[in-house]
């Protein structure tokens, strides 16, 4: 037997965040809810990766499971590593001392999501004031740099203001300074754009490609919106009544959808390179069902064009794509037992 | 989308099927203190009901044998007072009493305040007029009301009753107000405005049945209160005049001789309380039940 | 921020104009004869006349209400029909005690209330909430009155720990004063501090499941900074409103508890003019009750403003 050395890609720096086998259930008042079942997702340095799917789909629930934002009638199993530290379980002061500085958020409602009764200056030196324990007077100084860094302009005026006074735009690049100001290696982004206009959503994501370049972070963007997967990430996950449904590089994904529900999801929206748009998701019949427990069965089978008797009595693995073509830099994986193979994505009137 | 967003379709869309009416039983009945509340409540209304049969003596009757008689002397359950009239009996009496200036109170004010509220929320035109008067409704606070009105009315039940309603208006204006606010601004109600219906047909058919639940969580928070208010009217002589039985006017006459007959200065109190708390309690589990958020964390 | 609040001034003025006008009506409403009140043993035509001239009873009541609000805003409120003194100098003397009273009872509501209901919406679910929301319940239901005097009769009566009854002025002894004090605010206190709670507790509960306070979760803060800096903070607008109708309703609403406690107040001077139909006294303490509330809460208004940034923008509260 003679060892062949393994190929390049899989000596790559170890990833900065490891999920493995994560399930999120919530107790409610009708019983038990299911959100999401057996993810594996790692993330490399520097590395953007999207997860994609429609509302409900389990996509928010796994980015606030990652650093236990969730509440209390949450059950989280499995792992998350976040630089070889298990989050998973963790005591509320490690995971405290993890969020903001090197796990940090971006959510979707740049209005909401900011106190409405503290200037913006306060809240992003907030988090220099904890983690990096800078009084208030440095805090409030860095908070000015970090600001003209996520493109705000009269940073030293902006400080002072309170969140109503600014546009949804600038709402939005607060938040960015304030997740990135002590420079996290893992930065979730969860809609990042969708509340905002579209001539303002390409500036935001040039902000995120810009921090990505300059400092290496890792982001993965939640988004239901395939413009800003084609616009902004290296690969993309696609996720399905809380399974990963199927995971490409972006291009290869936009180019061979394997899922029919990826396929579904790509039928109307735009190809790689093109700015993030109006495109929204493909109209597929039907809504993502609520499941008390996951079955074992495809979750899409009733919405399926493909399914088969076989969809509805085992639920299929998560296995390489059956492609001829060249996988590319980034692995193609599907779990489907009637994958759409070297067939290309359907254009609108096909899938209509 | 959010994980509060999330969180709450998940939940909504399970019981789909149920409708508001039963899902509000439901959960009424698998809350212990909603049922032990109602209970004491069905108790309250059955005694006050049938009062002058349950009562072992006239509640007016005195026993001069037995004055200042403590709790458990044979015939005086709960003891007698300094004029050796039954505390048991003049409590029960006294209870009916409370029930009915509560019941009459929250009447007025639901009778004047649910129209009030209804046409402020739906029409902007009034809303200012209507806000001015409850403003100035609630400059004058309910015992400078209460004490005006049984200076001019003079001091009966009635009276009391109406003082206390009427103090109570700006609070149920306030809250129809506010849902006819947010009923009027949800697409049924624009839908029926677009089809040309009256203003008075979407107030009455639209508005006001929406607005129910409300209303009755703001009753469930204004009987105890007037029950409340009853006892302190009657307390200061306001309210319903002795020698007729009623709780405040029990405890003000204890307050003389209360060092050597505590019982018959507790033991009114303590109805008060029972009852106000339980409406109190019984309020708290109607409005959770009725709140669509009660899942939250 | 100027307009904001310049309209609720001019809103403030017009309601305490309209409370005059109601005040001033209602007082002659009052059945009796305020002249044959005043003639006391002397009840001849002739002297109920003079009387009347001299009181200006005669004359139409657009006149007298004239005569009236330019009297009271002299600071000049009439003679006590009881005392014969004059009803403003009655006023100075009852009020600071009614005030000293309000202020203890509403600091011990504010302390307890927000305290407990803070509680009970961080550890929701837990019993600390339940046993917040207990206590709250029975602060709601229980007569306050009756409370006064069972404490009375168990802490004053059988243990001498309180003084039952009466009041010493600060200008006299402090320590005597507060002696005399402390029994009738915390009981007064803890009826509002039910109150308190509940508003707090909800309102806590609505701003800990905000948008914000997640982003403030997210930043790895710590709790005390999330629910004191973040979640508290928002809450507070709402129970800025409550301590402030709170407030406004104790100038008459500490009557009971200071008939009990024989505190000669604000609340014993309405009692005893009601009973003895003392209508200048009515006049003026109602009066003085209206605008007090009126006047407070403008303040709360006031409050808002700083509290809210929203408000000094935009010119609303949301």
């Amino acid at each position: 037997m003679t060892a062949t050395a393994p190929p390049e890609s899989l000596v790559d720096a170890p990833p900065v965040l490891d999920v493995r086998d994560l399930s999120v259930t919530f107790r409610t008042e009708t019983g038990s809810v299911s959100a999401v079942d057996g993810v594996n997702l790692s993330l490399a340095p520097g590395e953007i990766v999207g997860i994609v799917g429609e509302s409900g789909c389990g996509k928010s629930v796994t980015a606030m499971s990652l650093a236990g934002l969730l509440p209390r009638s949450a059950r989280i199993d499995g792992s998350v590593r976040l630089q070889g530290q298990e989050l998973v379980g963790a005591r509320p002061s490690t995971l405290r001392a993890a969020r903001g500085r090197d796990i940090a958020y971006i959510f979707q409602e740049p209005m909401s999501s900011l106190n409405p009764v503290l200037t913006v200056g306060r809240q992003v030196a907030e988090v220099l004031q904890v983690h990096e324990r800078l009084s208030r007077r440095e805090a409030l100084e860095r908070a000015v740099e970090l600001l003209a860094l996520v493109g705000i302009p009269s940073a030293r005026e902006r400080v002072k203001h309170y969140p109503h006074q600014l546009s949804g735009g600038m709402r939005q690049r607060v938040m960015i300074a304030m997740a990135v100001a002590c420079s996290p290696k893992v930065l979730i982004a969860d809609e990042p754009t969708t509340a905002l206009d579209v001539t303002v959503q390409a500036g935001i994501l040039d902000v995120l490609r810009d921090l990505r370049d300059r400092f290496g972070t890792s982001i993965l963007v939640i988004t239901h919106d395939l413009g800003v997967i084609a616009d902004i990430a290296d690969r993309v996950v696609v996720m399905y009544a809380g399974r990963i449904v199927e995971r490409a590089g972006v291009q290869r994904l936009f180019d061979r959808p394997q899922h029919h529900y990826a396929a579904g999801l790509l039928s109307a929206s735009p190809t790689p390179g093109r700015h993030a748009g109006t495109h929204r998701l493909q109209e597929i019949p039907g809504l993502v069902p609520v499941l008390e427990a996951q079955p074992d069965a495809c979750t899409f089978a009733d919405r399926c064009p493909a399914a088969t008797a076989r969809c509805s009595s085992a639920a299929p693995p998560l296995e390489p794509a059956p492609l001829a073509a060249d996988v590319g830099d980034h692995p193609h994986e599907v779990a489907c037992w009637h994958p759409r193979g070297d067939r290309p994505r359907p254009t609108v009137e096909e899938h209509a | 989308m959010s994980v509060d967003t999330a969180l709450t379709q998940v939940p909504a869309s399970a019981p789909a099927e149920a409708s508001q009416g039963s899902r509000v039983l439901r959960r009424l009945r698998r809350n212990p203190l909603a049922v032990v509340s109602f209970c004491v409540l069905t108790v309250a209304v059955v005694v006050a009901v049938f009062a002058p049969l349950l009562a072992p003596y006239a509640p007016e009757q005195t026993d001069f044998a037995n004055t200042l008689a403590p709790p458990g002397t044979p015939g005086h359950l709960l003891g007698t007072d300094d004029l050796g009239r039954d505390v048991l009996s003049r409590i029960i009496l006294g209870s009916r009493a409370s029930l009915q200036v509560a019941a009459l109170a929250v009447f007025t004010a639901l009778v004047i305040g649910v129209p009030l509220g209804l046409v402020a929320g739906y029409f902007r035109a009034a809303d200012s007029v209507i806000s001015r008067l409850t403003d100035l409704l609630l400059a004058f606070p309910f015992l400078i009301l209460a004490v005006g009105f049984a200076a001019i009315r003079g001091a009966s039940l009635g009276n009391a009753a109406v003082a206390i309603g009427i103090a109570q208006i700006p609070g149920v204006i306030r809250v129809v107000r506010s849902d006819a606010l947010r009923l009027k601004s949800l697409d049924f109600v624009a839908a029926a405005v677009v089809d040309g219906a009256s203003d008075l047909w979407v107030l009455r058919r639209h508005i006001l049945p929406n607005a129910t639940s409300v209303v009755l969580v703001q009753a469930t928070v204004a009987i105890p209160a007037a029950i409340l208010g009853e006892a302190v009217l009657s307390f200061l002589g306001l309210g319903i005049q002795p020698p007729s039985p009623s709780l405040g006017t029990m405890l003000a006459n204890a307050q003389q001789f209360a060092a050597r007959a505590p019982w018959a200065a507790v033991l009114p109190g303590l109805a008060i309380m029972i009852l106000a708390l339980a409406f109190n309690v019984f309020g708290d589990s109607l409005r959770d039940a009725l709140d669509p958020k009660a899942n939250r964390r | 921020m100027r307009g904001y609040l310049l309209r609720r001034a001019w809103q403030s003025l017009l309601t305490l104009v309209l409370a005059t006008v109601v005040v001033f009506l209602g007082v002659r409403a009052l059945p009796g004869d305020p002249a044959l009140a005043l003639a006391g043993e002397d009840r001849t035509p002739e002297a109920l006349a003079a009387i009347r001239r001299e009181y200006g009873l005669d004359q139409s009541l657009p006149v007298q209400f004239w005569r009236f609000l330019t009297n009271a805003l002299q600071g000049d409120l009439g003679t006590s029909i009881r005392t014969g003194q004059p009803v403003s100098s009655m006023l100075r003397t009852a009020l600071p005690v009614t005030l000293e009273l309000s202020l203890l009872a509403i600091a011990i509501a504010v302390v307890l209330g927000v305290g407990a209901g803070v509680v009970a919406a961080v550890r929701r679910g837990r019993p600390a909430e339940w046993v917040a929301n207990a206590l709250a319940l029975l602060g709601l239901s229980v007569p306050h009155f009756w409370l006064g005097l069972v404490a009375i009769l168990y802490l004053s009566v059988a243990t001498g720990l309180f003084p039952a009854s009466g009041f010493v002025p600060v200008s006299e002894s402090v320590a005597q004063n507060l002696h005399h004090l402390v029994l009738p605010a915390v009981i007064l206190g803890t009826g509002l501090s039910a109150v308190i709670m509940r508003q707090t507790r909800s309102s806590m509960l609505d701003a800990l499941s905000t948008d914000f306070v997640r982003t403030a979760e997210a930043k790895g803060l710590r709790p005390r900074a999330v629910i004191g800096r973040h979640a508290l903070r928002n809450s507070l607008i709402v129970v800025v409103t409550i301590v402030g109708l709170q407030l406004g309703g104790l100038i008459s609403g500490a009557v009971v508890t200071e008939q009990i406690f024989g505190l000669p107040g604000f609340g014993k001077l309405t009692i005893d003019a009601v009973f003895q139909r003392d209508y200048p006294v009515i006049q003026a303490v109602v009066l003085v009750t209206a605008s007090s509330y009126i006047v407070i809460n403008f303040a709360v208004d006031l409050l808002y403003s700083i509290i809210d940034p929203r408000v000094r923008v935009t010119g609303d509260a949301s």
